[in-house]
């Protein structure tokens, strides 16, 4: 089913339910006493992206590349230093506190650790409650039956509900917290690494779970992830971040199988295969994620890059698009064959300070 | 897929649908409850409070000599050895030593009680609010805290039973303030940690507001070390009010009072050393057995070793 | 060429609140010098618990080993004593962890770490155990500069301080390293550097390595031999080509469809039923509830290794009926 292009009955291409535009998110961290002495940390930088209804987008990166920064800015938990979020035509910063409240309800979110997203001093069943209780105001036989559905919807039986979570599988943990991000039937849910912290046989039962609820709800995914195997199965697009900023975005086909950023074939690269007759694939790219305290000028990829330029030490790269709603942020030319350069060194670089 | 639970209609259905709901909680207090078992030691402490309670609630009954224990003097019988009469032997004024500590043991029950209860009142939910909130609120509850914390009890009972004047009530008011500080300071520290869970975040992003998110996610978390901390606080809050009623600040005569009556036999600990060992035995033992609790409560609602 | 290691139905149980839970029931694991071995399988199936009883290191109240032997170069290891195990930890067999922060001491420097260790298991001068310290962080493909040496845990990055625990565990030339989930907690273009510097390690050092993961494409791309356990024995070992593509044992054969690599969210596998509880296991093979070619035989006899080819043994009932009917077959 092709999800490329959200056309309703008129044949209007409609408008995406969530746009982010230029956010950065910096935080202080205080140095000494006086506030002129923090440091700034550059979690994200100038970040846009937008989202369809129905459409998963994948956010992609490892760690301090911010992804877990803009989703958090998307629910309001972080405070946007710059930039705009558009969330179903309204622009969250110019909402006040009680309006924001209630508009929030159509984002909802799954974290990565089942156990500690969900309070373990309460039943499943007030844990599925909460949200209806605080927004739905619902109460008695309604607010029963509400529950008992949601349950029921991620495969879990009514028996479960006086249960606490430390007495289920990070599975079934992990099914719990979907019942509840979906209780105030939201249009985006934002799920940050929901099946990292689980085995591989029950990640697939869990991703299968979120494919339906996609389709059965016409639901629209932010997808944090790191495993790229993992991204490759659910996303419609994707969007690679590095140290803040955005890399690559575009179709996941056209992102996994025909990457134009170097960071992007290193991630490729250095994911192993389940193949055994597929080895010495995996190439290694040397070095590591700087901090973002101190970001390198210019393409915050230069240091470990193995094409780069002259250029990349001084200029951040701008996104453009290479073709076909691909957009890359890197100097080099559209037509560059990344995969024909040669192997990296395999030693490791310094660790730039 | 299951069957639906029955909507709970008449009552024998609101029963079971109780029974259910509750079934998670009461299998952990039963699992609780039988790791604290297996600390024999706690389990003696629990035995000698009940114990003391017992005799407190019963001492009418209980004592031999009820009046002496409640004040009256039998002065005829003054600085009797202890004996088949009088078991732990007779006071300067007569009265029964026996008598008198089992009356006297209401006193340091019903205080810490009492202090306990203002305590958990005030303390842990400032605690909470400072800590969740941060930002202004938490500058000025922390600061008022640490006002209070720096005054040592003694020096402040004193100043407060000075002000106006000595009795068993004002000591209680007195060492209230001094303790509720410490909470506030150990539930803060919690709290802090506390609102960066994940359970926390998403409940913001649901919307539940944030006094909800103090009272039901905050609060409940902090309970365990809480507990364990006033149980064994109770075992200070004991020895507080018998060093101050030794000091004649607290009880005054003819109260029963362990510390006042340790504090009546002192001149006389020579040669009728019962009239101040009795007391300061029963003292000793309860506030032991109140730590022997608390080290087994630690054992039992110690994160650390749930899970 | 002889084996390194040898567990022999290793049987171990523990005690909990709930009851006796049987952690190992009957694990077979062989390891050849120089050689890389994975140890596959998911949470709870007892991989850790494995690695760490070949160093002794589980709890000596709670963990009790009930059975089994484990044999280094001959030698059987269950029957020594404290002393000697200590003296072979470290020298013999080192041991790398999942969360390096967790396992270097932060109030001391990664060189003086590494000294210590040295000097634990050698007669050298200070001078010489900080020398040879250094040496072993060159090995580990770190800087071997004094910044590096004197610096502390936190002040490093997640790779480097994985590359420090393998300096330290490399440090006195043990012939077999166990590494429990190195990489796990690393980001994956780290991970890449850090199975490269276990291949290096090989390569270089002759270090045989027991690479515990629940990653099968760490297992895939690093090991020449794959073990897969579940529920607390070995079920399949072979080759990693003739495990993770010629797979014998259902759950292999499950397990290696459940990945994603490859696939829509529409096209994932999944295996029904759940990791069974280790205080009431199932009866006879322990994977029998959720196996769908379970048999009579599976809930009542636990499966023995059967030879598949050369070095490919798999402990099914399942899988040995269809090889001896295969065999039948081509001999009819």
């Amino acid at each position: 089913m092709s999800k490329d292009v959200a056309v309703n009955p008129e044949g209007v291409v409609a408008s995406p339910l969530l746009q982010v535009e230029g956010l950065t998110v910096h935080f202080h961290v205080k140095k000494g006493l006086s506030k002129r002495s923090a440091d700034v940390v550059h979690a994200a930088d100038d970040v846009s992206f937008s989202i369809r209804q129905g459409e998963t987008l994948a956010l992609v990166g490892e760690s301090g590349s911010g992804k877990t920064t803009v989703a958090r800015a998307v629910l309001q938990l972080n405070k946007p230093t710059a930039g705009t979020i558009v969330f179903q035509g309204r622009d969250l910063a110019t909402l006040r506190r009680a309006e924001r409240r209630a508009f929030m309800r159509n984002a909802q979110v799954v974290f990565q650790d089942p156990y500690s997203s969900l309070s373990p001093r309460m039943t499943v069943h007030d844990i599925v409650a909460e949200p209806l209780r605080a927004q739905g105001g619902m109460s008695g036989r309604e607010l029963e039956a509400s529950i008992v559905a949601l349950l029921e919807m991620v495969g879990l039986g009514t028996q479960h509900q006086w249960r606490r979570p430390h007495e289920f599988s990070g599975g079934q943990c992990q099914r719990i917290a979907i019942a509840r991000a979906l209780a105030l039937e939201p249009k985006l849910l934002i799920l940050d690494e929901p099946t990292s912290a689980l085995d591989v046989s029950v990640q697939a039962r869990i991703l299968v779970l979120l494919e339906e609820l996609q389709t059965r709800l016409d639901l629209a995914y932010l997808f944090i992830a790191h495993d790229l195997a993992v991204v490759e199965a659910v996303a419609d697009r994707v969007a690679v971040m590095y140290l803040g900023r955005i890399a690559e975005t575009g179709r996941a086909r056209d992102v996994l199988r025909d990457p134009r950023h170097p960071y992007t074939v290193a991630l490729m690269a250095s994911v192993p295969s389940p193949d055994p007759e597929q080895r010495s694939e995996m190439k290694v790219i040397g070095g590591e994620v700087p901090s973002a305290v101190h970001v390198p000028p210019g393409c915050r990829f230069n240091p470990r890059c193995r094409f780069r330029m002259e250029v990349c030490d001084r200029v951040e790269p701008q996104p453009h698009d290479a073709g076909g709603d691909h957009l890359v942020a890197c100097h080099l030319p559209d037509d560059f064959d990344l995969a024909a350069a040669p192997e990296p060194p395999a030693a490791v670089a310094k660790e730039d300070v | 897929m299951a069957t639906p639970a029955p909507v709970s209609a008449g009552s024998t259905g609101v029963f079971v649908d109780w029974r259910a709901r509750h079934a998670s909680s009461a299998a952990e207090t039963r699992h609780n409850v039988r790791v604290f078992f297996r600390d024999k030691l706690a389990v003696v402490g629990v035995a000698w409070i009940c114990f003391m309670i017992v005799i407190a609630v019963g001492a009418p009954w209980i004592a031999p000599y009820p009046d002496e224990g409640r004040g009256a003097s039998h002065l005829a019988n003054r600085f009797a050895a202890p004996g088949a009469q009088h078991w732990f032997g007779t006071d300067n004024l007569g009265r029964d030593v026996l008598s008198r500590v089992i009356f006297g043991a209401r006193i340091p029950l019903m205080i810490s009680a009492a202090v306990v209860i203002a305590v958990l009142l005030i303390g842990p939910l400032l605690g909470a609010l400072a800590g969740y909130f941060g930002g202004w609120l938490d500058e000025i509850i922390m600061r008022i805290t640490d006002i209070f914390l720096a005054f040592p009890a003694i020096v402040l009972a004193m100043a407060f039973v000075a002000i106006l004047g000595p009795n068993l009530r004002n000591l209680a008011i007195a060492i209230a303030i001094t303790w509720w500080p410490w909470y506030t300071r150990l539930v803060r520290g919690m709290a802090v940690s506390l609102r960066e869970r994940p359970y926390v975040e998403a409940a913001k992003t649901m919307g539940v507001r944030s006094p909800v998110i103090v009272l039901r996610h905050i609060l409940p978390n902090t309970l365990g070390p809480v507990v364990v901390q006033i149980t064994l606080d109770v075992g200070t809050v004991i020895l507080e009010v018998a060093g101050l009623s030794f000091l004649g600040l607290g009880a005054r005569p003819p109260t029963p009072e362990w510390g006042l009556m340790v504090s009546e036999g002192v001149e006389y600990i020579l040669e009728q050393w019962w009239m101040s060992v009795f007391p300061g035995i029963a003292i000793f033992l309860l506030v032991l057995a109140f730590n022997l609790v608390g080290d087994g409560l630690r054992d039992v609602l110690d994160p650390r070793m749930k899970r | 060429m002889s084996d390194l290691l040898e567990i022999k139905d290793l049987r171990l149980e523990f005690q909990s609140l709930r009851g006796t839970v049987k952690a190992l029931d009957g694990v077979n694991l062989t390891v050849r010098e120089r050689e890389i071995i994975g140890l596959v399988g998911e949470s709870g199936c007892g991989k850790t618990v494995t690695g760490l009883s070949v160093l002794r290191l589980i709890a000596g109240t709670q963990a009790q080993v009930t059975g089994g032997s484990i044999r280094f170069r001959g030698e059987e290891l269950l029957t020594k004593s404290e002393s000697e195990m200590v003296k072979l930890r470290g020298t013999l067999v080192a041991m790398v962890f999942q969360d390096p922060l967790a396992s270097l001491n932060p109030v001391f420097t990664v060189g003086a770490q590494i000294a210590r260790v040295v000097r634990l298991h050698k007669d050298v001068s200070g001078k010489e155990a900080r020398e040879a310290a250094r040496a072993a962080l060159a090995r580990a493909g770190l800087p071997a500069d004094d910044a590096i040496l004197d610096s502390y845990p936190h002040q490093l990055s997640g790779g480097m301080r994985q590359r420090a625990c393998m300096a330290m565990a490399i440090s006195c030339d043990a012939p077999l390293l166990i590494a429990d989930e190195p990489t796990t907690a690393l980001d994956v273009t780290i991970q890449a550097q850090i199975l490269r510097l276990l291949l290096d390690l090989r390569a270089e050092l002759g270090v045989a390595q027991i690479l515990i993961t629940h990653n099968v494409g760490v297992a895939a791309e690093t090991c020449d031999r794959v073990a897969v356990m579940y529920a607390g024995s070995v079920v399949e070992q072979g080759t990693a080509i003739e495990v993770l593509k010629h797979a014998r044992h259902p759950y292999t054969i499950a397990l290696y469809d459940c990945l994603p690599h490859g696939k829509t969210a529409a096209e994932l596998h999944t295996i029904p039923g759940s990791v069974p509880d280790l205080i009431d296991p199932p009866s006879g093979c322990r994977f029998h509830p959720r196996c769908e070619h379970a048999m009579e035989v599976c809930l009542t006899v636990k499966p023995e290794p059967t030879p598949v080819t050369g070095e490919h043994w798999v402990a099914c009932h399942w899988a040995a009926s269809r090889l001896a009917s295969q065999s039948r077959g081509m001999t009819a």
